[in-house]
């Protein structure tokens, strides 16, 4: 089952950056420490006097990154979002310019990160800012909300 | 770069007298492991002992640890310098993004040296460092302002520290610090002021990458249990509620809560300004140094009608915490939140430690009344309990308008050198008290701890766990004991609130996934020939523990268990000097 990252109450955000250093964590075999290869930032709001929020994918149902990637390194994803296949990605920055919210982020090698999804950060974030739920039940909540 | 772990360190010199850097990779100091140890080894290889701390020969360090930022709340900057206040060494820790992103540009620590001849800022952006021009920037006395627009200059946007002073680091004021994410700072000992005669405004530190740990499956593991400990154990509880502020009420209880110059340690309106109260009333936010989850930063909203205009508001957030509450409140006998917040909110825009600006105002409050000063020196009328009046007060350290406030600039100690009063200048070795009157072992701490600071030991703390006095021997020994265990902490830059959940067995655990066996015993051996190099560089600049200058005024009130005995503390410290100051 598809799974989605959503925020859940963005106004809680401490902009403490554990989702950040999950998400390079993710990987079983090869966790990196550090950001390089998040796909999740966290950010103050000009100065942390007003305070802090995070930018990361939305799941666009049409999205504009894969559409501009040469290689088809981003190609849609089922239930929202890309799937990125890494070895296909020369470097453009294309996608860079054509996520609006600027959810994609230049790695030091050259590619890019992003959010693919897998909800590991989830678990991380201290004050249930984010929340990792089926593709099926954003669907649905988005129906109740219509009616 | 940065391997952390590894024997490799990696020192990103910068001269601002030449504008060149250099990066040295080293594989001799990995002993020292990082933060503190690494900083007082690039100390003594770097500073002569003679330097006059506002010259060009004072050297800056900052440097972390090799838990950032593999580890949650490994999230501190150790700074040190020589300190223009005590002219000692001067040692300063703060979070914010610093360590992080110190640690992701690829550092260990950074060694800042010379002075430029106009006002520049700095920005490392990982390998490269670019000199900038801030003479727009220089007489800009607001620090918020300063980082706002440094913010909008530069890119990095949630990966950089913005490191910066305020008007009080420019015009030299002793206790001038440095302001970091707006809310957090290397505040004690006047690191803004040695910053300032560097014509240095601000440092960015725009830091992106990552590395790779040896042991994949055992790094998450580790991870997950300190993760573990840090959210659902008691270890934070204190400060993820209420917060610092939490002391307010049961020191005060105590007799501990320094009051109007320490008139006593009691303060009436206690219940206005306690941590439950600034919770309940004005509580509007809490944010986090990077990779913390506790975020114990809590952040007030003062909303103001215009003086002038009716229905027109602005609405300003302020960070609190116990030791503000203390220095701003009590100590200077304001009772009022607001009045409180407003202070806390000046000594942030000028860039001052509030710590020292509360008890320099204190001293001159008492040094007025019983006329040692006039209204002639003072400008303005000091009374306690009038927050307008420390307000202006505040402006007038800043722009040092007469030669008292000039004098005044030079920290408590100076100024009661010059004008008296030294009974009740409450400062130790240079450096102005923290808040807990708790009994002699809170008073011998500031007077052994290396960084005069109540943090060094937890003097405070012995105070209020023992029943009984200790034999001096054994105090000293327990403090000191104490200081070495947090040579390692602050070594590692792990957050002293999170001491709790970096035990010896998990600091030890920690470091495996990187290949690094260490066990409990060696941190300790490490820890000692830590504090050993610490004192010894300290000794060298000049500190005797046993002949610090101890104000009588402590002594004359009552703290919870009577008054302080002199005799126990000379016993102490003449032991201190026998065992330690020897070696
Ligand atoms: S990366 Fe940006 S454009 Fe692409 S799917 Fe996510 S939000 Fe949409
Ligand atoms: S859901 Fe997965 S890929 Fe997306 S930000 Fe979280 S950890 Fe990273
Ligand atoms: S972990 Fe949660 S609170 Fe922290 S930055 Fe991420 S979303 Fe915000």
């Amino acid at each position: 089952m598809a799974g989605l990252l959503t925020i859940k109450d963005i106004e809680k955000c401490v902009g403490c950056g554990l989702c950040m250093y999950a998400c390079a964590r993710r990987k079983v075999r090869k966790p990196f420490i550090g950001h390089d290869h998040s796909g999740i930032l966290a950010v103050s709001l000009s100065g942390f006097e007003r305070g802090a929020t995070i930018i990361v994918c939305k799941a666009c149902p049409d999205p504009p990154c894969s559409q501009v990637c040469p290689t088809s390194a981003l190609i849609p994803r089922k239930g929202g979002g890309v799937v990125y296949r890494e070895k296909l990605c020369t470097g453009c920055d294309n996608c860079i310019e054509a996520c609006t919210i600027g959810a994609i982020f230049k790695r030091r090698d050259g590619k890019v990160a992003l959010c693919i999804h897998c909800g590991y950060c989830a678990s991380y974030c201290p004050h249930g800012v984010i929340e990792y739920i089926s593709t099926k039940q954003k669907v649905s909540e988005k129906q109740e909300v219509i009616k | 770069m940065n391997s952390g772990f590894a024997d490799r360190k990696y020192i990103l010199n910068i001269d601002l007298s030449s504008y060149s850097y250099s990066v040295e990779e080293r594989d001799d100091l990995s002993e020292q492991i990082g933060g503190t140890g690494l900083a007082v080894e690039l100390m003594k290889e770097n500073l002569k002992p003679s330097a006059d701390p506002l010259s060009e020969e004072n050297v800056i360090v900052f440097a972390i640890g090799p838990f950032t930022p593999a580890y949650p709340l490994a999230s501190k900057t150790v700074a040190m310098f020589k300190s223009p206040l005590t002219g000692n060494l001067g040692e300063s820790h703060a979070g914010g993004r610093s360590a992080t992103s110190i640690a992701n540009a690829g550092y260990d620590a950074i060694v800042i040296r010379g002075r430029s001849e106009k006002p520049v800022y700095i920005v490392v952006d990982n390998e490269r460092v670019h000199f900038r021009d801030a003479r727009v920037l220089w007489g800009i006395e607001d620090s918020l302002i300063t980082g706002r627009i440094i913010a909008e200059r530069e890119k990095g946007r949630g990966i950089r520290s913005i490191m910066r002073i305020g008007g009080a680091g420019e015009r030299l004021v002793r206790f001038a610090g440095v302001m970091t994410e707006t809310y957090r700072h290397f505040g004690r000992l006047g690191l803004g002021a040695v910053f300032g005669s560097k014509k240095l405004k601000a440092i960015v530190i725009i830091g992106r990458g990552s590395r790779e740990p040896l042991d994949a499956k055992k790094y998450r593991e580790v991870y997950d249990e300190i993760f573990r400990i840090a959210t659902t154990s008691d270890a934070m509880k204190k400060y993820h509620l209420i917060g610092t502020p939490v002391n307010v009420a049961p020191l005060n209880e105590l007799r501990a809560l320094p009051t109007r110059n320490l008139e006593s340690g009691f303060f009436e309106m206690t219940e206005e300004i306690s941590g439950e109260a600034f919770a309940e009333n004005n509580l509007a936010r809490r944010i986090a140094c990077n990779h913390c989850p506790t975020a114990c930063i809590h952040i007030a909203a003062l909303k103001e009608v215009y003086e002038d205009e009716p229905y027109f508001f602005k609405t300003i957030m302020i960070s609190y915490d116990y030791e503000l509450i203390y220095s701003l409140g009590s100590m200077l006998g304001v009772g009022e939140r607001d009045g409180i917040l407003k202070l806390i909110h000046r000594v942030e825009t000028y860039g001052l430690d509030a710590m020292s600006t509360g008890v320099v105002l204190s001293w001159a409050t008492e040094a007025l009344k019983k006329r040692v000063i006039t209204e002639k020196d003072t400008i303005i009328p000091l009374d306690f309990g009038d927050y307008k009046g420390y307000l202006k007060a505040i402006d007038y350290i800043y722009l040092q308008p007469n030669e008292f406030y000039r004098n005044l600039a030079l920290g408590v100690e100076k100024a009661a050198e010059i004008y008296g009063g030294e009974e009740y200048a409450l400062s130790f070795g240079g450096n102005e008290m923290a808040g807990y009157h708790t009994g002699e072992a809170a008073y011998i701490g500031y007077l052994i701890g290396l960084r005069h600071s109540h943090l060094d030991n937890a003097g405070y703390s012995i105070d209020q766990k023992l029943r009984e006095r200790l034999p001096p021997e054994e105090l000293i020994d327990l403090l000191v004991k104490e200081e070495i265990w947090r040579q390692i902490l602050s070594s590692l830059v792990v957050c002293f609130f999170a001491r709790g959940v970096y035990t010896p067995e998990v600091v030890s655990k920690a470091f495996e996934p990187f290949g690094v066996e260490i066990s409990e015993e060696e941190l300790i051996k490490r820890g000692e020939r830590i504090y050993r190099e610490k004192l010894k560089l300290k000794t060298n600049l000049g500190y005797r523990a046993d002949k610090l200058r101890i104000p009588e005024k402590i002594f004359n009130i009552e703290s919870f268990r009577g008054k302080l005995n002199k005799n126990y503390i000379s016993e102490a410290l003449s032991y201190y000097r026998r065992k330690y100051l020897s070696i």
